[in-house]
């Protein structure tokens, strides 16, 4: 890419970055959540694969660590889960007992939030390191 | 229950994640973590078994968190989902320790490990699932697991089986999806037992039979029924054995008939032209199965086609609906299972020494193996129906119900597939174990003891199911086929349950 793109990219990144984790925490008290904050987190990622291509991209996080960090992301949420369902704590959990601009306000929200952050966050960015790879081998 | 029903969905899940986790470090945590699951998985079936059979009620319901249906998820465990647990947990226990040494020749084998289990709680989720939604997911669970295992060998023909399967399994996916949709729209509840209760005090118009047919669509593809039974042939071949074991012997009585039977006897309430659709389409899948696998030189891919057929068998006589048909079902579901598993295992254990399946390169095999061979002979005889072994006391009870029930001829097509069946199996024994060794294969060596040790179990299963009619096991048979046949009175035993 241009040195426009690529400067504008190291911007912007950390904006995009931090601008996720705070719609991951904030998930029980506005608008947000897991989902929609692992997928801005994802993008952040994916900027860097498309500013400065997938050697670099792969350099700060490894196919290793992306299957790390899903797979802990999963099993935090399991325990989260079974322990919420066995020791049926969730109706409080869901009867959000959140109070504004406090994050660890509600029991086990944001717990979910961050576990299902760390799976869809890195999950896409799987996705498409996965295509980046299959473009350059046929290309190859 | 002194055990958590979230066992059976969550064990084998934090085991898949787990061996995630930590397999690229530690190789051999993947067939721990799958050992221990299996043993533990198959223990609790067995106990939830016996815990429902001596239950009044015959029925318990688990309510996820606390929470009462229809907002809450509930898990239901009835004779016959106990009994699916069971034959599931027990082909996966199998299917783990053949894995133990015919996976060593695969890179990267904890991928293998955590697809499997993954694969193991998709099935046990779709089986105790109460509610419409959750099935789906755990339905798309299991799906995407074998999709992916189907592809391990990552040969060319591997990815464009799996590719195939994908495309047709999203296809079915999207069929049932659709269909749930329509039936809330309808109904405005997924609870099974709710929906059930709904339906019991509406008319069933064109949307009711859209639905249903809908069901039949994705199921029936999902149960490779003909005429949708295209991709089966491809993706059972191309898995690694034990996966094609899996695929066979539980993926596709799980995810199609046990799913199938579920809906239209319990909620739709055992609707007649459903049931009529059924018999056809099974009978059509019996013939063409049948006729298709004479033809075949891969054994493997002959062997799924056999399962296209002993399929048709299982959902013909579903469709009969009497209960001696639905005990028979059940009783071919069983047997058809560990039958169908054992032999996958014997031509893994065939393809593992001699490197190929082409019965054509094969012969006098029973000199270099002589268990695989013996095994297989059991295997082959009980899915042909050959007394004493079970397979034949299951036909025989599906023919006996299809006679008592008027249908004449498809019962006489049942006999004449079951003489093809024999012919097909007899070919695959005379070709690959008897007549004279050929001298390519003179230095080939007996399976390792693992893989023996699985197949050597599931022929004693196939000798020993038999006793299942046995008047003091029968009753396990008889309360599956009774929550069946109970019809639509299913949403009283349950919403009983659940207060």
């Amino acid at each position: 890419m241009t040195l426009i793109v690529k400067t504008i990219t190291r911007l912007t990144i950390g904006i995009i970055f931090i601008y996720g984790i705070y719609i991951t925490l904030q998930g029980h008290l506005g608008p947000g959540g897991g989902f929609a904050g692992g997928v801005i987190v994802a993008l952040s990622f994916i900027h860097i694969l498309l500013a400065f291509g997938k050697d670099v991209g792969m350099r700060k996080l490894t196919q290793k660590k992306v299957l790390f960090l899903m797979s802990l992301g999963a099993v935090v949420f399991l325990a989260a889960a079974v322990f919420n369902f066995t020791m049926r704590h969730n109706q409080e959990a869901y009867t959000l007992h959140a109070e504004k601009f406090r994050i660890f306000s509600s029991l086990f929200m944001p717990i979910y939030d961050i576990a299902v952050c760390f799976m869809i966050g890195t999950g896409l960015y799987a996705i498409f390191l996965a295509l980046a790879l299959f473009t350059a081998e046929n290309k190859e | 229950m002194y055990l958590s029903p979230l066992l059976f969905i969550a064990l084998p899940l934090a085991a898949a994640f787990f061996t995630v986790l930590l397999g690229v470090r530690l190789r051999v945590l993947g067939y721990i973590l799958a050992s221990v699951s299996a043993i533990t998985l198959l223990l609790a079936s067995l106990y939830a078994s016996y815990f429902v059979q001596h239950l009044p009620s015959h029925i318990f319901i688990y309510k996820v968190g606390g929470w009462m249906p229809p907002l809450g998820i509930t898990l239901v465990f009835d004779a016959l989902s106990t009994i699916m647990l069971v034959v599931v947990n027990l082909i996966s226990l199998m299917a783990g320790l053949y894995s133990l040494r015919y996976i060593e020749r695969y890179t990267d084998s904890w991928k293998f490990y955590s697809l499997f289990l993954l694969m193991i709680a998709g099935l046990n989720g779709v089986i105790i699932s109460g509610d419409l939604f959750n099935l789906y997911v755990f339905l798309e669970v299991a799906s995407l697991s074998a999709y992916a295992l189907v592809a391990f060998g990552t040969e060319a023909q591997d990815l464009e089986a799996s590719f195939k399967y994908a495309v047709m399994g999203a296809l079915a996916s999207l069929l049932i999806l659709l269909g749930i949709a329509f039936l809330y729209s309808y109904v405005s509840t997924l609870n099974m037992a709710e929906i059930a209760f709904v339906l019991s005090g509406k008319p069933q118009g064109l949307l009711v039979y859209f639905v249903i047919m809908l069901f039949l669509a994705g199921f029936g593809l999902k149960a490779a029924m003909v005429p949708f039974h295209a991709w089966l042939p491809d993706a059972h071949p191309s898995a690694p054995a034990p996966i094609s074991a899996m695929l066979s012997g539980v993926v596709i009585k799980t995810l199609g008939v046990y799913v199938l039977a579920r809906i239209i006897f319990n909620v739709f309430g055992m609707s007649q032209k459903a049931l009529l659709v059924l018999m056809v389409l099974g009978t059509l899948s019996m013939v063409v199965g049948a006729l298709m696998a004479i033809t075949q030189r891969d054994i493997k891919r002959m062997l799924a086609y056999s399962s296209i057929s002993q399929m048709g068998y299982i959902l013909f006589a579903l469709g009969i609906g009497t209960p001696l048909a639905v005990i028979g079902a059940l009783f071919h579901l069983i047997n058809h299972a560990v039958a169908k598993s054992l032999l996958f295992f014997n031509s893994g254990a065939v393809e593992y020494s001699t490197h190929t399946r082409d019965m054509d390169s094969l012969g006098g095999l029973n000199k270099r193996m002589p268990v695989t061979a013996a095994t297989s002979f059991i295997g082959s005889l009980s899915i042909a129906g050959l007394p004493p072994l079970a397979g034949f006391w299951s036909k025989l009870l599906i023919i006996i119900a299809a006679v008592q029930a008027g249908h004449l001829a498809m019962a006489l097509v049942a006999v004449i597939v079951s003489i093809i069946t024999l012919v097909y199996y007899l070919k695959f024994q005379n070709q690959t174990f008897f007549g004279a060794l050929r001298g390519t294969l003179d230095k080939v060596k007996e399976a390792p003891l693992s893989m023996n040790i699985a197949a050597v179990i599931l022929a004693l299963i196939c000798v020993g199911a038999g006793l299942l009619l046995v008047p003091s096991m029968r009753p396990i048979l008889e309360r599956a086929a009774d929550v069946l046949m109970l019809g639509s009175g299913y949403k009283d035993v349950v919403m009983g349950g659940v207060r």
